[in-house]
């Protein structure tokens, strides 16, 4: 490994973490979605500076090229990244259509009592 | 009742709270009569919201669960809305003893946010292992931050006075772990004093516990991370007395 590249790989890593960790810091991410942005951002950093961690851990779970086991565990993570996004999106759908019913119905209350007061004010009122 | 009790407004956050919200709203009228009482009924799917109406309370329902921090926004916002000066958070479970809120209101004199806290010599509650020292770590960043002693920032039970009532309604965190303490750290880097009062708690008088025992350890992780980002973020400015937005 090239001095270049060792750099690159612990310059990408902070980018992530600090790019992250600003758009918390700004509230533009919440922390639950946070979470596994900073998880994989600290893995990198780690593989970053100590590029042996990898290595070891490879031969430790029997992988022959230990760039595979990143992309491996690059993947899971952006694997869990989007069934966690689909999740909320789900969730959100269902939080607007409870929304939407709940204001549908509130007009159509509204709509009840102004036509009652109306009739009341014109005196027809039983 | 003193006239600040007249300007003041209990809000109990309630999420399934059946069992016990009818005689936490009755044992409030009792002890204070003539307060009044706000449940935010958040999303409840027992008859929360039935009971709390036939006991007296205000309630207003939300159409799905948003939080303790989010119902207690709602709560802040109503204040703001009906004139109320300060707002004190009850829990509807029936651990906070009514008969503390007086105190709590009367502390409002001199400070912006007044802390029931639980383990500062007065009843029996008590909280053990991870959660536990959690608390401890929290209590003293905390306290540092606000410049006074607080022993329990996440205790629930506590009275706002008119600016940080002001503040809470536009800035009160929803997330998890946010309404007790970054609502103490948005508070203190605002500017609000902040003081602690201990205050004896009771057993939950119905219902379950929303802290599952398992989940004590990541509580731990939650709650430090919580604090970290709070630290992290910009500082809210207190807003001056003529704006109401
Ligand atoms: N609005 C609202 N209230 C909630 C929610 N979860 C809990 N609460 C209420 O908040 C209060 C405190 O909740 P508890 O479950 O007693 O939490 P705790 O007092 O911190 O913990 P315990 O020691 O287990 O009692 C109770 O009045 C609950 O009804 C929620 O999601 N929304
Ligand atoms: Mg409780």
């Amino acid at each position: 490994m090239t001095i270049a590249s060792y750099i690159l790989g612990i310059a990408a890593a902070m980018l992530a973490l600090g790019v992250v960790t600003e758009m918390l810091r700004r509230r533009r991410l919440r922390e639950r979605h946070a979470i596994w942005w900073i998880i994989a951002g600290v893995l990198a950093l780690v593989i970053g500076v100590f590029p042996q961690v990898l290595i070891w851990t490879a031969a430790a779970v029997g992988v022959e090229v230990p760039t595979n086991l990143v992309f491996f565990v690059s993947l899971f993570i952006l694997f869990l990244v989007c069934i966690q996004q689909s999740a909320e999106l789900t969730e959100l759908e269902g939080k607007t259509r409870a929304l939407a019913e709940y204001s549908a119905l509130l007009a159509n209350r509204v709509t009840q009592l102004e036509t009652a007061t109306h009739r009341a004010d014109a005196g027809d009122t039983p | 009742m003193t006239t600040l009790l007249k300007h003041t407004l209990i809000v109990m956050p309630a999420l399934n709270e059946e069992e016990s919200v009818a005689a936490v709203v009755d044992e409030v009228y009792s002890k204070l009569p003539g307060i009044s009482v706000l449940v935010v009924d958040d999303g409840s799917t027992d008859r929360t919201a039935e009971r709390a109406r036939l006991a007296g309370a205000t309630v207003i329902s939300l159409p799905f669960n948003l939080g303790v921090g989010g119902a207690m926004r709602v709560g802040f916002k109503y204040a703001l809305a009906h004139d109320f000066q300060n707002v004190v958070q009850v829990d509807s479970d029936g651990q906070h003893d009514p008969s503390g809120v007086a105190m709590l209101v009367d502390a409002l004199d001199s400070a912006d946010v007044v802390v029931g806290a639980r383990f500062a010599g007065e009843g029996d509650y008590s909280v053990k292992g991870p959660r536990r020292w959690a608390m401890i770590v929290l209590a003293t960043i905390i306290s540092s931050l606000a410049a006074t002693k607080l022993t329990d920032t996440t205790s629930g039970f506590r009275a706002t006075g008119p600016r940080a009532v002001r503040l809470f309604a536009e800035h009160y965190p929803a997330e998890y772990l946010g309404d007790t303490i970054e609502s103490l750290v948005i508070a203190a880097r605002a500017g609000c004093t902040i003081r602690q009062l201990p205050v004896s708690m009771r057993p939950r008088a119905g219902g379950v516990p929303s802290h599952n025992p398992f989940k004590a350890a990541a509580y731990l992780g939650r709650a430090g991370m919580a604090l970290m980002i709070a630290l992290m973020r910009p500082r809210v400015p207190l807003a001056t007395e003529v704006t109401s937005s």
